[in-house]
C-alpha cells in the first residue's frame, strides 16, 4: 500500500484580507503562506498509518513553486517524498482535483488524506472529487479513522452527532480537527527535509467550469453600541432585542 | 432536454430538516425568473413529514425509498442523485450546504462534469444565468461566481434564504422504491451527541470563551442557552482548553454559523472567531474589556463582568417569557 497525502498551500488564518487590484483575488502583500491547517491532520494521520502499516507517504501539492515550503513541512514532519504538480495559475476544485488523480493513479496510491477544507477558498470539496474521478470510495470531515485489511471504520463529525462510517479501500479521506495532535517536526526531520529534493511535474490540463466575477469586501457591520458596563444594562439589552431586532 | 432546476433535500431521523425548506422555495424563486421547472428529491425510508413540504411553488417532488436509507450512503445517493439528473434533463441542482450535502453534492458534481458553488448566500438571475455570491476566506471577503458546464451545482447556506410557503401550487408527490442499492460505502451507526441543539443549524446561539475562567462555569452559559432555547457555541480558546467539544467551536477552524442573534460571553473577538460569526444577524457581547476587537462587530455590547451579566440576562428573560 501507498499513501498520498495532499496539502494546499493558503494565508495564514490572521490575514487580513484585502482585495486585490484585479478585484478577482486578495492583494498578496504582506501575506505570509501556511500549511493549510486541515491538511496537518490529513499528514499526521498518514504518518501514523504509514507506521502501522510499514508503507511510503508522498506527498502532493498543486500550484507554483511557493509551494514547496508547504510540502517541506510535511516531509520535515516525516513523509518521504513529495511531488509539486506544477501551474503558476490559480486553478478551480476540479482543475486541482484533476491535477491529483492523475498523479495519485501515477502513483498507485490506493490510500488518499486530504483535509476537509482549505482555508482559502473553503470548498470543502477537492477530496470528494478527486475520489470521484478515481472512482475511489469517500468519507469526508473524519474525526476516527481505522483501517483492516481493506476495511475502512471512520467516524464522520455532522450536525447533532458522529456517522460511523464503513466502505472499503481505495478511498480519500478528508480529515476534521480532533482525528489526531499533528506533530511537531523535529529537527532532525527539518533537516532530512531540507536535503530532500521535490519533484516537479506539470499539472494535468484541465478546464475551468468556475468563472470569478468579483471579489468583494462584506458590507461592514455598523459600529456596535456598547448600552452599559454591568448588571444593571441587562433590561435595556433585552428591550433592545425584542422590540429593536426583534430575535427573542 | 436541460429544462429543470432540481432540490435536493434532507431528512434526518424520517423528519425533513428546516434546510429543505428553504431549498424549496428558493429554487420556486428561482424557477420562476429561469423559466424552468422546479422539481425536488428526497431519499430516505420513511418520511414522518412530508405533506410538509407541499405548497412552496415545487411542482413535484420524489422519495426514493429503501429500507437502508434510515441512514446515509454516499455511494447509493450519489448515483440516484446522478441518474435522475440525467433522466429530467437537471440544468441546475441545488444542495443544503450541511455535512450532508458538501459530501455528496461534489460526488455528483464530478459524476456529472457539474461545476459546483458551494455554501451560497445570495443568487441572481442575469442574462438567464445565475451569478451566486459565496464567502471566501471564512467570510472575509465575498466572490461572484458564475459556473460555465452544461450542468450546474450551487449547495445553500443554511439560515439564509427563509422559506415562503406560498400555497399556490399543490404539490405532486411520488414515490419510488430502489432496490439494490450501492452501499459501498454505507454509515452503519449514528452516535447522537448529548447537546440539544448544534451550531450549524441554531436560531440563536450563546458562545462561551477563556473569559469564563473554566468548563465549571459553563453553566452559566448552558443557562441563558436554555432560557433562549439557543445552542451552545465556543471560542478555540475553550474548544483547546478542553473546556468544551470540538464540535461546538466558531469560527474559521471550527463552523461558520449565521444566526439571528449570536451572545458572545467572554470572546475577545479573534480575527479567526469573528470570521466564522460575523454573518450573524445580531451579534451581542458581554466583555469586560471595553476595547475587545468582538464589540467592533457587535450590535449591542455590555462591557462588564459576565459572571453578574449572564445570570442577570437569564433572569430577565425568564422573567418576561413569564
Ligand atoms: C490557525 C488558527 C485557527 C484558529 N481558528 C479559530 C477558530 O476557529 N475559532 C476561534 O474562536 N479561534 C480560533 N483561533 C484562535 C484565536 O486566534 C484566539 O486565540 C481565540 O479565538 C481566543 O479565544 P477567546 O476569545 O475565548 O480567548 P481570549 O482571547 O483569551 O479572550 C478572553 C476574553 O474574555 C474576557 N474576559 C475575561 N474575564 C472576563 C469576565 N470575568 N467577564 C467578561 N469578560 C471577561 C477578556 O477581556 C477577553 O477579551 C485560531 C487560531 C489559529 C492560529
Ligand atoms: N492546490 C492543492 N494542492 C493539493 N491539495 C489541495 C489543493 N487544494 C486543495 N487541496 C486538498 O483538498 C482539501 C480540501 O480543499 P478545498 O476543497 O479547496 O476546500 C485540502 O484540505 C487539501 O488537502
Amino acid at each position: 500500500m501507498k499513501i498520498a497525502v495532499c496539502v494546499s498551500h493558503v494565508p495564514d488564518t490572521a490575514t487580513k484580507v484585502k482585495v486585490g487590484v484585479d478585484e478577482k483575488s486578495i492583494d498578496p502583500t504582506g501575506v505570509t503562506y501556511i500549511i493549510n491547517p486541515y491538511d496537518e491532520f490529513a499528514v499526521e494521520e498518514a504518518l501514523k498509518t504509514k507506521e502501522k502499516f510499514n508503507c511510503e507517504v508522498v506527498v502532493l501539492s498543486v500550484g507554483g513553486e511557493n509551494n514547496k515550503e508547504t510540502i517541506r513541512k510535511a516531509l520535515a514532519m516525516g513523509a518521504d517524498t513529495g511531488i509539486l504538480l506544477k501551474d503558476d495559475s490559480p486553478r478551480d476544485s476540479f482543475g486541482v482535483a484533476k491535477a491529483l488523480a492523475e498523479e495519485i493513479k501515477n502513483q498507485c496510491c490506493d490510500l488518499v488524506f486530504m483535509g476537509k477544507q482549505s482555508v482559502d477558498y473553503d470548498n470543502s470539496i477537492v477530496g470528494q472529487l478527486t475520489a470521484e474521478l478515481l472512482d475511489y470510495s469517500c468519507v469526508s470531515i473524519v474525526v476516527d479513522f481505522k483501517l483492516d485489511n481493506n476495511k475502512i471504520i471512520a467516524g464522520r463529525e455532522i450536525e447533532g452527532g458522529k456517522e460511523i462510517v464503513e466502505t472499503q479501500l481505495p478511498a480519500v479521506i478528508t480529515t476534521q480537527k480532533g482525528l489526531n495532535e499533528p506533530r511537531y517536526a523535529s529537527l532532525k526531520g527539518i533537516m532530512a527535509a531540507k536535503k530532500k529534493t521535490i519533484e516537479e511535474k506539470a499539472a494535468a490540463p484541465y478546464s475551468s467550469l468556475t468563472e470569478i466575477i468579483k471579489m468583494k469586501k462584506p458590507p461592514a457591520k455598523q459600529p456596535g453600541r456598547i448600552i452599559g458596563t454591568d448588571a444593571s444594562a441587562v433590561p435595556e439589552l433585552v428591550r433592545l432585542l425584542r422590540e429593536e431586532a426583534k430575535v427573542i | 432536454m436541460a429544462n429543470k432546476i432540481l432540490g435536493i433535500l434532507e431528512q434526518s431521523e424520517g423528519r425533513l430538516k428546516k434546510v429543505s425548506f428553504e431549498v424549496l422555495s428558493l429554487i420556486a424563486r428561482l424557477s420562476g425568473e429561469l423559466k424552468l421547472e422546479a422539481e425536488a428529491l428526497v431519499i430516505g425510508s420513511e418520511i414522518e413529514n412530508m405533506n410538509d413540504a407541499s405548497g412552496y411553488g415545487v411542482n413535484k417532488i420524489t422519495h426514493f425509498k429503501n429500507i437502508n436509507f434510515q441512514k446515509y450512503s454516499s455511494s447509493a445517493y450519489k448515483n440516484i442523485v446522478y441518474d435522475y439528473a440525467k433522466e429530467t434533463g437537471a440544468h441546475y441542482i441545488f444542495f443544503p450546504n450541511t455535512s450532508f450535502g458538501k459530501d455528496l453534492s461534489p460526488l455528483v458534481a464530478a459524476k456529472l462534469g457539474a461545476g459546483i458553488g458551494m455554501d451560497c448566500i445570495h443568487f441572481e438571475v442575469v442574462d438567464n444565468d445565475i451569478i451566486a455570491t459565496r464567502p471566501v476566506y471564512a467570510g472575509k471577503a465575498l466572490i461572484d461566481i458564475k459556473l460555465k458546464s452544461e450542468v450546474k451545482i450551487f449547495t445553500i447556506r443554511p439560515n439564509i434564504f427563509k422559506p415562503i410557503k406560498l400555497n399556490s401550487l399543490a404539490t405532486n408527490f411520488d414515490v419510488k422504491q430502489i432496490d439494490n442499492p450501492d452501499l459501498k460505502t454505507k454509515v452503519i451507526e449514528f452516535k447522537k451527541a448529548e447537546g440539544k441543539l448544534d451550531v450549524a443549524e441554531a436560531d440563536i446561539i450563546v458562545s462561551g470563551g477563556r473569559g469564563l475562567k473554566g468548563p465549571e462555569n459553563f453553566y452559566l452559559v448552558e443557562n441563558l442557552a436554555e432560557e433562549l432555547g439557543a445552542a451552545i457555541g465556543a471560542s478555540r480558546a475553550a474548544v483547546d482548553a478542553g473546556w468544551r467539544p470540538h464540535r461546538e467551536q466558531v469560527g474559521q477552524t471550527g463552523k461558520t454559523v449565521s444566526p439571528s442573534l449570536y451572545i458572545a460571553c467572554g470572546i475577545s473577538g479573534a480575527i479567526q472567531h469573528l470570521a466564522g460569526m460575523s454573518s450573524s444577524k445580531y451579534i451581542v457581547a458581554i466583555n469586560k474589556d471595553k476595547d475587545a476587537p468582538i464589540f467592533s462587530i457587535a450590535d449591542y455590547g455590555i462591557a462588564g463582568d459576565l459572571f453578574e451579566v449572564i445570570p442577570a440576562l437569564s433572569n430577565e428573560i425568564k422573567r418576561i417569557k413569564s
